[in-house]
Order: C-alpha cells, then structure tokens, then sequence
C-alpha cells in the first residue's frame, strides 16, 4: 500500500505539476507543468525519482501536509523553512517525514513557488498523459484544500546519490535574454527601443498564465486588430495597456494581442521565482 | 527552390516559427499539406502544429531557419483542407441573442436555423479553451459583430456567432458571442478520457443539424 497525503495547510496556491502536456496546443490545451522546471528535477533526482514525477508547487505561503506512512520528502525551490512536526529539518537535501507527522513548508524567505517532492512521486490521475494542475482550463487535479488527500506513488527503490546541491538563488534582477517576433514590426522603432532598454517590474497580477509588469507603455506601429495566433512558452504579448507580458505554462494557446519577442526557455525559471516588484530587464539574446 | 511568396515564416524564439498567410482558405490548405507531410515523415519532427486564423505556428523545432528555408519551396494545392472527419451537431435553435442576429441577417428569426444549418464548415483552429473550435464557414454577409457588453455566463453547450466564426461553448465560460442555439450534449466536445478528446479538432468539417423543437 502506498502512502497518501492529507492535506493540513493548503497555502494560498498550491498544486501538483510535472512536465505538463505536450502535443496539444492545437486543441486548446495549456503545456502547464512545474515553472521552475530545474527546481522540480532536482528536487526528484535527490530522492532517487525519475525527473518529470509530479511534485507539489507552493505559491508564496507554503502548505503543510500529514503522510499516513513514512516518507522521504525534498523540499526545494524558493527557500523556505521546512519543519516535521514543529522540528526544523533541512531545505533542500531529503528528510524522512515518519507516518502521521505533519510536514509543514513554510512561507518563502526569497522567491516564489516552493516545490516539495516525495519519494515515488505524487500519483494522481493523468489527464492527457499529465497530472500537472492547469489553472487556465481547469485540466488536472484541482488546487490543493484543506483535508484534500492525495495518494503517492511506489518509491523506486534506487539511493540517490549525494549531490553538491547548486539550488539558484531566486533573482535580485529578472534578466530575460529575448528573440525579436513574430510581430515585432508591429511595434513602433520607439517601442522596440523602449523595450530592450527600460527596466519592468514584476506586476502583482502575475500567476502562472503570465508574467505581467509594470513600465514604460509599448506604443504599437499598428492598430489593426491581430487576429487569433498560437503562441509559445516565453511569448512576450503585449496587451492594450503596453505593458508586457510573458507567457509562463499556462498560458492560452492562441492569442489576439501582438507578440514582440520570445523569452528564451531557460530564463523561465527565474521568472517562475521573481517576486513582485523584482526589476526585469528584457536583453537582446 | 522557388520562393513560395504566399508564405512568410516569422519567428517565434529559438524553437519555433508562425507561418503567416494572406487569407485562411491558404491558411487551411497550408495547415492541410503540413500535416500530410507531417504523417508521411517528410518533414522535421515539429512538437506542436498550432493552427491561427491566418497562421499556423509550428513550435518544438530543432532548426527554425532551416525550417523556413524549406518551407519557401512548397507548393501548396488548394482547396484540399479537410482531414475526412466529417462530425454532425445537433442544435436546437433557441438562443437568446436570435432575434438579434436575424435583424443583423435581416432575416425573421425562424429562418435563422435554415441560414445557420444548411452548410458544412470547417474547424479553423481551437483556443480560448479545450474543445473549443472556431468554425468558418459562414459567407461574410452573415458575419456578425461581438455583442457590445460580454456576458459574465455563456451555458455549456451554446451555439455562438462572432466575426466569421461559429463556435459551440464546451463548458460554462464568460463570453461575448452572439447566442444562437443549444447543443443539446455538450459533453461530447470535450472528453480528456476519449481517445479523440476534442469532438472539434482543427480540419474537422461540420453540419449543424436542427433539432426537433426548434424556436
């Protein structure tokens, strides 16, 4: 028998990802998945799981959950205070939570979203080959409640071997290496100017469709209405109001609002971790 | 190689390119011939095949430009843009928004099932979300505008008009489309268990088809 988890703490959000969805976009289907993908890896790799098995992602506040077996637990992501029963225990390297205590994960000291992996991994119910959590269309295993129970996976069995852990820190600054289009040239020389110079700010109206900011105004070349287009992970749409946002997994698949550039993938991950307010600079790249 | 000039690639980052088109009959003949070279492994390995209203985005590409490059030479037949699937829905033609769309059509509103269900259209593309398709199909004197004020509810199942569009809501949403009918098992849009999830996949054609008891 597998272990399950009570739901003690919910957090303000707190859902399961893994790699998300691939292969269809083209019927309305979000990727979704962990944003800060790496953090997610890694905390799977220190307990020996395969990469890509689903994990919790917290949002800001953290949650606390209750096993009714002992389980091996990675808590990782943005830093935050880990305790088992009111005991503090280590962030970041594997701790042993015994049958009935509450792991709680506490509210970040830096960052955003926490992730908390357990040995075998979280076995909810694929939709679509993913049990990722997508709060655009609502696909998935529905955010975490308070007395939600979740079952876990079978432990693989394999010792993971010890690792030098280089969790990045969450960014001071949010650098995001940027590929001008597809419609760039709907913007004005200004604009485009504007955007690779000014310094964003991380807006409180980001979640994990979009990472809005706040700025300097995009003032577009073009007025004419773009009709609907599919858009990539890191697309940087500009709405009515020009302020940039990137896309993060959630996002919509098709679009009507003008897209100035592409973050490239990788710089993502600190997106996913940039608080509100954390200056972003947008770099040729 | 001959420069195909109905086709311009922009990109889309380090792994992806939207492929524009002048209008979207091309459009779909584009979408069409892609994916036939797609099943037939004629082309790179392309994650995502996401078409747009005059676009399609080809995204999880190794090398865009190479891509692009390639894509310049295709000769594209028209007027072969259906993928076989031909999905009949019925509709009861009740909607709260027909009076309005028969004044736009300058229609009486009993004539706007006939106008609505005696043709075949095709799924352009999907979005806003699962399931949900956007249907061409209409001839432009019966597009209508989005209603002024959106509704904050449209029922799972509506059948709406919008611009060139005929759409069926999948699930209960906010929505501005002009609603004209009902279908009257929603369910079948959308079922993430099915083997074919979405009823309404890009390339799909469809027949609405008036239900007994119509307004």
């Amino acid at each position: 028998m597998n272990a399950r988890l009570t739901t003690v703490r919910a957090g303000a959000l707190t859902t399961v990802q893994d790699a998300g969805r691939r292969g269809h976009a083209h019927l309305g289907v979000p990727r979704s998945g962990a944003l800060d993908a790496p953090a997610m890896r890694l905390a799977n790799r220190l307990l020996g799981n395969d990469p890509d098995a689903a994990v919790l992602e917290t949002t800001l506040t953290g949650c606390a959950v209750r096993p009714d077996r002992a389980v091996t637990v990675v808590v990782g992501g943005a830093p935050c205070p880990v305790t088992v029963d009111g005991r503090p225990a280590p962030w970041g390297a594997p701790v042993r939570v015994p049958a009935g205590a509450v792991l709680d994960v506490g509210a970040v000291s830096a960052g955003v979203r926490s992730y908390v992996a357990f040995a075998g991994g979280i076995a909810a119910e694929p939709v679509l080959g993913s049990r990722s959590t997508d709060l655009l269309s609502g696909l998935g295993p529905e955010p975490l409640r308070d007395g939600h129970v979740l079952a876990l996976g079978t432990p693989a069995g394999r010792t993971a071997p010890p690792v030098a852990v280089p969790w990045p820190g969450p960014p001071a600054e949010l650098v995001l290496p940027v590929r001008p289009g597809p419609r760039a040239d709907w913007f004005t020389p200004a604009a485009l100017r504007t955007f690779t110079s000014a310094t964003y700010r991380v807006s409180p109206h980001s979640n994990r469709i979009g990472l809005r900011t706040e700025g300097p105004a995009l003032e577009r070349a073009s007025t004419a209405e773009l009709p609907s287009e599919g858009m990539v992970l890191g697309a940087v749409q500009v709405p009515p109001d020009g302020r940039p946002v990137v896309f993060l997994h959630d996002h919509p698949t098709t679009g009507g609002y003008p897209v100035i550039a592409v973050v490239a993938e990788p710089a993502l991950a600190a997106a996913a971790q940039a608080a509100v307010g954390t200056p972003v600079r947008f770099t040729p790249g | 190689m001959t420069r195909n000039p109905l086709l311009t690639a922009r990109p889309a980052g380090r792994h992806a390119l939207l492929v524009e088109l002048p209008d979207a009959e091309r459009t779909a003949a584009f979408h069409a011939e892609l994916l036939r070279r797609r099943a037939a492994g004629t082309v790179p390995p392309v994650e995502e095949v996401v078409p747009g209203a005059r676009t399609v985005l080809l995204d999880g590409v190794r090398d865009p430009e190479a891509l692009a490059r390639r894509l310049a030479g295709w000769e594209v037949p028209a007027g072969a843009a259906d993928d076989g699937t031909v999905v009949d829905i019925a509709v009861r033609y009740d909607g709260p928004d027909l009076a309005d769309v028969a004044a736009l059509w300058g229609v009486a509103p009993h004539e706007v099932a006939s106008l609505h269900s005696c043709r075949t259209y095709r799924v352009a593309f999907c979005g806003f979300a699962p399931g949900f398709g956007y249907l061409t199909g209409l001839p432009p004197e019966l597009h209508v505008p989005r209603r002024a004020t959106p509704r904050t509810r449209v029922p799972a199942g509506a059948v709406a008009l919008a611009g060139p569009y005929s759409a069926v809501y999948p699930r209960s949403t906010p929505g501005g489309w002009q609603l004209i009918g009902t279908m009257p098992d929603p369910g079948l849009l959308w079922d993430p268990a099915r083997d074919r999830a979405a009823l309404l996949a890009p390339g799909t054609r469809v027949r609405f088809v008036a239900a007994e008891g119509a307004a």
